[in-house]
């Protein structure tokens, strides 16, 4: 659970700080696909921290009252965040690549969504796109090593949550 | 008569040996659980007409035995028979443990068992289902509270008794909760019926004391200490009793639905032409499990020998399974009666009598149930003092035969 | 105007808290955001005032016919792996032969959306539920895959899904350990639309599903009912379907 929160925490940090440091820490931060559309009215921060509630309070609505007049589905995020691979195709949930992956393996939060639900926009087929998916490559030792310098440094600095 | 002394188990070879051959067991079930979970449920014999297998037989054998396993206790304290006080600790053991055992594999069992945490939180007050979760944990906290009481020496004796008294009740709870898991399927002729619960109550008394009997006697061969031949016969004629019960039901269940007819085309499935479910019906529950070791321990020859009950025990046990097997798969595969004067002559899967054969993720899911079971109660009686040094007669006030 | 702060427990369903609202509240006036809102709500929500249900006469039924199958097969994205006893089975085709006379009929059979199901009595998690206009669903978000329904359901009307799943519709998420059954086109009946197995069959010119509100006596299904004589299957559980047969 504290390393849950430690992650978190340095997960908001992360986004908040990212732009100014990228350059030197690019190969830690979560690498996350550049949307389309208009951008969130609330602002990222907020969608960040706060889309699993807006999410699970909405499928309440619509699965059980029938509500479908809701901002905050699956479907509605693919309509703007969608990751395409080198070749230009659009990554299905088992690509590092794809949007929701790329930042909740980087905090280490598992999500189960895609058992059920679709990974890509309606009419993008998942089958022929997993067909030619490669397993992606492990957390080798240097990965990790990063991650602990960058956690010290950022324990011993007053937390500045970009928020 | 002394007073009874307890003490753990020794770890032996033999008692190591035991154990590894248990942790096998769990672990080909923990390895049939990853299978299926990777798989789903495809690589095994359930299917969208047999929903509940092989693993809920073995499953509802265990939670049926369990409460049923509790009765030595029940008996010395509620009913204050003192013969059987000295084994009323054991009795506690094998009833948490073969619980847990059956609630493993309920749990391994799930299509999403990673949710376990949604069963353990929200309740449907109107499922039975969810009423015996917290039967099956309440039997868990009360019988875990009454082995407390007996095993702490500041725990008078009156209190004692009534926690045994609670405990009996709960269980009698438990195990009529386990029967309405079937007995409220209106819908299928194979349980719509009343008498469920009192026959899965007579069903826990035999199958219960059948392991208890087992148990104690490995565990005291085990440890080198003796159970006297009197008590093994005064165990032995309980167990008739409990067997003759289970008969009695079964007999009145079958005639009642006999004689409705819309159970007839059930009753001929069980009874005459249901293949496989009539052979265990006979061959299995009736005969192995019951009139054969209603005679063994009856019959004058065999009845005074010690080693009587534990056949008679074994007998009953491979008797259960068959029974439980009946219940719960030929109740699912018989088919319900959809369209009264028709015949569905076509309807992808609807109709007819449905297939099953159980495949080995079930097998191993479910012997591995039954191995942490036993391993529980070996695990127990070792580091806690459960075993009575003696059961020999004349220590525990039995008169000699 | 205070920022909401969306902790879990703080949102409550049917509160006006929706994350559209919350755009909303952010940027417009609050008065025009609850006017706009509260305008939209009454058509997006399931209405208890209505009941849906179907109608199928198996005398129109062609034998040869599976257009509501299919139809329902790709709507939903659940398709056979050919194996009956495994596969997803939202809607079958069933061929009855009475067992006096020999004639044969043939109808769809699908999860008959009971007003007491017995699924949604059953289910330890509240997952099986009926909404109010009587449609009977799955929640998957809380279904542990226990198959207590599947053993409740007079009807083998359930399906448990035996095998991972991919490229599902986006208004039809379903997924491997859980349990599912017609959902009656929920997704286009909320858009004002009607099943796809309705549908199909009317495009097939034989029009044996007829699709309406149980609860609205002026709708051609409700008008049907009255006139002319038609059953619900089991009709001694009393679990009063909201998909009823005729000429059966
Ligand atoms: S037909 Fe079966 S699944 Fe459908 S509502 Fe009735 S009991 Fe539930
Ligand atoms: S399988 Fe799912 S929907 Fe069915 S009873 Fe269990 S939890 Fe409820």
């Amino acid at each position: 659970m504290i390393l849950f929160f430690r992650l978190a925490l340095l997960c908001a940090v992360a986004f908040g700080a990212g732009s100014l440091a990228a350059q030197e820490r690019s190969s830690l931060l979560p690498d996350i696909p550049a949307a389309t559309g208009e951008p969130h009215a609330e602002g990222n921060a907020f969608w960040r921290r706060n889309h699993m509630d807006l999410m699970s309070h909405d499928r309440d609505l619509t699965l059980r009252d029938g509500d479908r007049e809701i901002d905050a589905s699956l479907k509605g995020c693919f309509d703007c965040h969608t990751a395409k691979d080198e070749a230009g195709q659009i990554v299905t949930y088992e690509s590092e690549q794809h949007f929701c992956r790329s930042c909740h393996e980087y905090v280490a939060v598992k999500v189960d969504c895609f058992m059920c639900h679709r990974s890509t926009p309606d009419g993008v087929d998942e089958h022929a796109l997993q067909a030619a998916f490669l397993p992606r490559k492990p957390l080798d030792s240097a990965d990790i090593q990063g991650v602990i310098v960058y956690l010290n440094q950022n324990a011993s600095k007053p937390a500045e949550a970009g928020q | 008569m002394e007073r009874t002394i307890y003490r753990e188990i020794k770890a032996t070879r033999q008692v190591w040996g035991l154990a590894i051959i248990l942790a096998g067991f769990v672990a080909g079930s923990l390895a049939a659980f990853f299978y299926v979970e990777h798989h789903g449920h495809i690589v095994t014999g359930m299917n969208n007409r047999i929903v509940w297998g092989l693993p809920h037989v073995f499953a509802i054998f265990l939670i049926v035995a369990a409460s049923g396993a509790l009765n030595v206790a029940s008996i010395a304290s509620v009913f204050d028979q003192k013969v059987y006080k000295p084994m009323a600790r054991l009795s506690a053991v094998i009833a948490m443990a073969l619980l847990i055992g059956g609630l493993v594999i309920l749990v391994l069992d799930l299509g999403r068992p990673d949710r376990i945490i949604i069963a353990a939180t929200v309740y449907n007050f109107s499922s039975i289902f969810a009423w015996n979760l917290i039967l099956y944990t309440g039997f868990l906290g009360i019988v875990g509270a009454y082995l407390f009481a007996q095993m702490s020496k500041d725990v008078p004796y009156a209190t004692t008794r009534k926690i045994g008294l609670l405990a009996f009740v709960w269980r009698l709870a438990l195990t009529t909760g386990t029967g309405s898991i079937f007995g409220w399927l209106v819908a299928r002729p194979g349980y719509d019926a009343a008498i469920m619960a009192p026959m899965f109550i007579a069903m826990s008394f035999a199958f219960g004391l059948a392991m208890f009997l087992l148990l104690t006697a490995t565990l005291l061969r085990l440890s080198d200490r003796v159970i006297g031949d009197a008590l093994m016969h005064r165990l032995g004629r309980l167990l008739a009793v409990f067997i003759a019960a289970v008969l009695y039901f079964t007999v009145v269940r079958h005639l009642t639905n006999l004689y409705t007819a819309e159970h007839a085309g059930f009753e001929y499935f069980t009874l005459i032409g249901g293949g496989i479910y009539t052979w265990l019906f006979w061959l299995g529950q009736v005969l192995i499990g019951g009139l054969v070791p209603l005679a063994l321990l009856l019959l004058p020859g065999f009845g005074k020998s010690p080693k009587t009950p534990l056949v008679a025990s074994v007998l009953v046990v491979i008797g259960g399974f068959a029974q439980v097997y009946v219940i719960v798969i030929g109740g699912q595969a018989y088919p319900m009666e959809l369209f009264p004067g028709y015949e569905i002559t076509s309807g992808s899967g609807l109709g007819g009598i449905a297939n099953y054969s159980p495949s080995l993720p079930e097998l191993a899911l479910g012997l591995g149930g039954v191995a942490v079971a036993l391993l529980a109660v070996g695990v127990g009686t070792k580091v806690l003092r459960i075993l009575p040094t003696t059961l020999s007669d004349a220590n525990i006030g039995q008169d000699p035969l | 105007m205070k920022v909401p702060t969306l902790k879990g427990a703080d949102i409550s369903r049917r509160d006006f808290l929706r994350s559209g609202a919350a755009v909303a509240t952010a940027t417009l006036a609050p008065g025009v955001t609850l006017m706009a809102f509260g305008g939209s709500e009454a058509e997006a929500a399931a209405d208890a005032g209505k009941r849906w249900g179907l109608l199928i006469d198996a005398n129109k039924c062609d034998a040869d016919c599976d257009a509501c199958v299919s139809a329902c097969s790709t709507e939903n994205g659940w398709k056979g792996e050919g194996n009956p006893e495994t596969d997803a089975q939202w809607i079958r085709k069933i061929t009855l032969q009475n067992t006096s006379t020999g004639r044969e009929v043939t109808m769809p059979m699908m999860c008959q959306h009971c007003e007491e199901p017995p699924c949604v009595d059953v289910c330890p998690t509240g997952a099986s539920f009926k909404r109010v206009d009587g449609i009977v669903l799955v929640d998957k978000h809380t279904c542990i895959g226990c198959r207590y329904c599947m053993m409740a359901c007079p009807f083998d009307a359930r399906s448990f899904i035996h095998e991972p799943v991919i490229n599902q519709k986006s208004h039809a998420p379903r997924g491997k350990g859980t349990v599912e059954s017609c959902t009656l086109c929920v997704h286009r009946i909320d858009k004002g639309g009607r099943p796809a197995c309705a549908e199909a069959c009317e495009a097939t010119g034989h029009e044996a599903i007829i699709f309406g509100d149980l609860k609205d006596p002026e709708s051609d299904i409700s008008k049907r009912l009255a006139k002319f004589p038609s059953v619900a299957l089991r009709p001694d559980l009393d679990l009063n379907p909201g998909v009823r047969y005729t000429n059966l």
